[in-house]
């Protein structure tokens, strides 16, 4: 194993500790526009369908690369898009006209 | 140099936000802000690969973020709630998708494994073979929300056994490939031997199970990502897939336990089928009492406290927007409406919730299980709304019934209970529900929308 794989890993197990923590903390409320909002974040796996679509390999990697830089970029677009449309219709109960929070 | 410090310092920015924008969904009124700093961070992401140095020809590109987004904004912006569980089922496959393909380009320009070092194939192995069962995975939890392949668990002699020889021979190859790189026969075959897994492995999976089915597809497609992250080396990849993958699987965890059923049970269970315990109690000589819709407005309309209880049934009937209009009625009489939300009602982790809010129902009267049990017990009516095994009494108290354990919304407790059901079937799980039978349970029979628009112009007439 090299240093990078080691930094990696350190990188992986607490990125998974911080999102442990973090989300034990979110409501059951809102599990469903998590789901989705996890969905479109993990999408940035667009960012490596980018360099295989567009790194000239040949027209077989361009190939598999559009395909996939299209499912990631649905999931980002879409993702982002219906979490936010989930969270405007989180309101509270009747809250005086102007008053904000 | 430079060029590669600054697309860097770009990604640690967007994990930053990415965290950020997770951590906003702890506070309701904080959540739409947070994610769209986490949407900014994504944006950021993407422009700043652009300008690496890899990248010199763009018409491939440009072809997939204009057709990606062709696709993605109406799945975003049209789909309706009621359709989210097979909206979410959906989008793990694209986003699996999109990390197997990664994969297998990268296997061919390492030369089909001939320059691609042992570490660095255990991450494209990892990242295909979960990619690749998440692919059909998701697919066939897609049909079976969307209903175009059956609900019911599919089962066949063997079924296990059969099952986990394939994840035996699929993890072998893995692990064969890790040391040995170039085989890359073996490399399509674990691919292909994936998909399969994917298929078998949702098949034996009933309807209901499905909370815990796509919470864990949303881990595996997390997973994936991270692993790509591994694999081409770049840590916003590493640290987005690791906080999908903790989150699916943290959801996973809290659906088995609303369950009280294990994961292995849930995946190799297959619950729904002929699985009724000898010793469960059967409906022989109990009686039921049906009441009329007129009966019922009347002791919703002078009930003091009243709490609803929503199942898969309000949303199979789209009834949401009728609960709303009823408890707004109630509450102009001066009755309390409050909602009791069970973690696994519905067919995704919080599906109740999101379809009450679409109803306009605010977040303030949705309350957990936990914080609800109590109240019970002062409720004058508890009005179930398609829902079954979430208030079975007999996950209390009768330890040969098969959801025995099961923590349940203590409806039985209330004062009376009004149940809106379609007919006497019983649930999913085959088990019959004796809070029916109870003596201060009435029953209304019908379809759950058009009982609550009865009730509703009932109300009004009062």
């Amino acid at each position: 194993m090299n240093a990078t794989a080691i930094i990696q890993l350190y990188v992986f197990v607490l990125a998974g500790f911080v999102g442990y923590l973090v989300i034990t903390r979110v409501p059951p409320l809102l599990h469903t526009p998590l789901m989705s909002a996890t969905n479109a974040i993990s999408a940035i796996s667009l960012v490596g369908s980018l360099v295989v679509a567009g790194a000239n390999r040949g027209t077989a990697s361009a190939v598999l690369g559009f395909i996939a830089v299209t499912a990631a970029t649905i999931n980002v677009v879409g993702g982002f898009l219906i979490t936010d449309r989930m969270l405007r219709m989180f309101r509270r109960h009747e809250l005086p006209e102007g008053e904000k929070k | 140099m430079s060029r590669e410090l600054g697309i860097q310092a770009i990604y640690l920015a967007s994990s930053v936000l990415f965290i950020l924008g997770l951590k906003s969904l702890t506070r309701p009124a904080f959540a739409r802000r947070g994610m769209q700093q986490a949407a900014v961070g994504m944006l950021l992401a993407i422009v700043g690969t652009l300008f690496q140095q890899e990248i010199i020809r763009f018409d491939w590109i440009a072809g997939g973020l204009i057709l990606g987004t062709v696709i993605g904004y109406p799945l975003g912006m049209f789909v309706p709630m009621t359709a989210m569980p097979q909206r979410i089922a959906i989008s793990h496959l694209f986003g699996a998708l999109a990390a197997t393909l990664v994969g297998v380009a990268e296997y061919w320009h390492g030369g089909h494994g001939s320059t691609i070092g042992h570490g660095q194939m255990a991450a494209l192995g990892f990242e295909v073979l979960f990619g690749a069962l998440t692919v059909t995975g998701s697919f066939m939890a897609f049909g079976k929300l969307q209903e175009f392949i059956t609900g019911t668990p599919v089962t066949y002699r063997g079924q296990n056994a059969i099952n986990l020889a394939l994840f035996a021979v699929t993890f072998g190859l893995f692990g064969y490939l890790i040391f040995f790189p170039t085989a890359t026969f073996l490399f399509y075959l674990m691919i292909a031997l994936a998909l399969c897994i994917g298929v078998l492995m949702v098949l034996p999976i009933g309807g209901a199970d499905m909370p815990v089915v796509v919470s864990l597809l949303n881990s595996y497609a997390g997973l994936a990502s991270s692993a790509t992250g591994f694999a081409i080396g770049n840590n916003v990849l590493i640290i987005a897939g690791a906080l999908d993958g903790a989150s699916g699987f943290l959801l996973s965890v809290i659906m088995s336990k609303a369950m009280n059923r294990s994961f292995g049970n849930v995946l190799f269970g297959a619950f729904g089928t002929p699985q009724v315990a000898a010793g469960a109690k059967t409906a022989e000589g109990l009686t039921v009492r049906s009441v009329s819709a007129e009966d019922a407005a009347m002791r919703l309309g002078y009930a003091s406290k009243v709490i609803f209880v929503p199942g898969y049934g309000m949303a199979v009937a789209q009834a949401q927007h009728q609960v709303r209009e009823l408890a707004e009625l109630i509450e102009k009489k001066g009755g309390e409406v409050k909602f009791a939300i069970h973690p696994v009602a519905g067919r995704m982790p919080g599906h109740m919730n999101v379809l009450l809010a679409e109803a306009d129902v605010p977040y303030d009267k949705l309350y957990d299980m936990d914080a609800i049990n109590s109240a019970f017990p002062e409720t004058d009516v508890a009005v179930v709304i398609g829902a079954n095994d979430v208030v079975n009494p007999a996950a209390r108290n009768d330890p040969k019934s098969p959801i025995y354990g099961m923590p349940i919304l203590d409806v039985d407790k209330a004062k009376s209970v009004i149940v809106l059901k379609r007919s006497m079937n019983p649930g999913f799980a085959g088990i019959e529900n004796e809070l029916f039978y109870n003596d201060r349970t009435s029953m209304l029979f019908g379809d759950a929308k058009a009982s609550l628009s009865k009730l509703v112009s009932e109300v009004k007439a009062l």
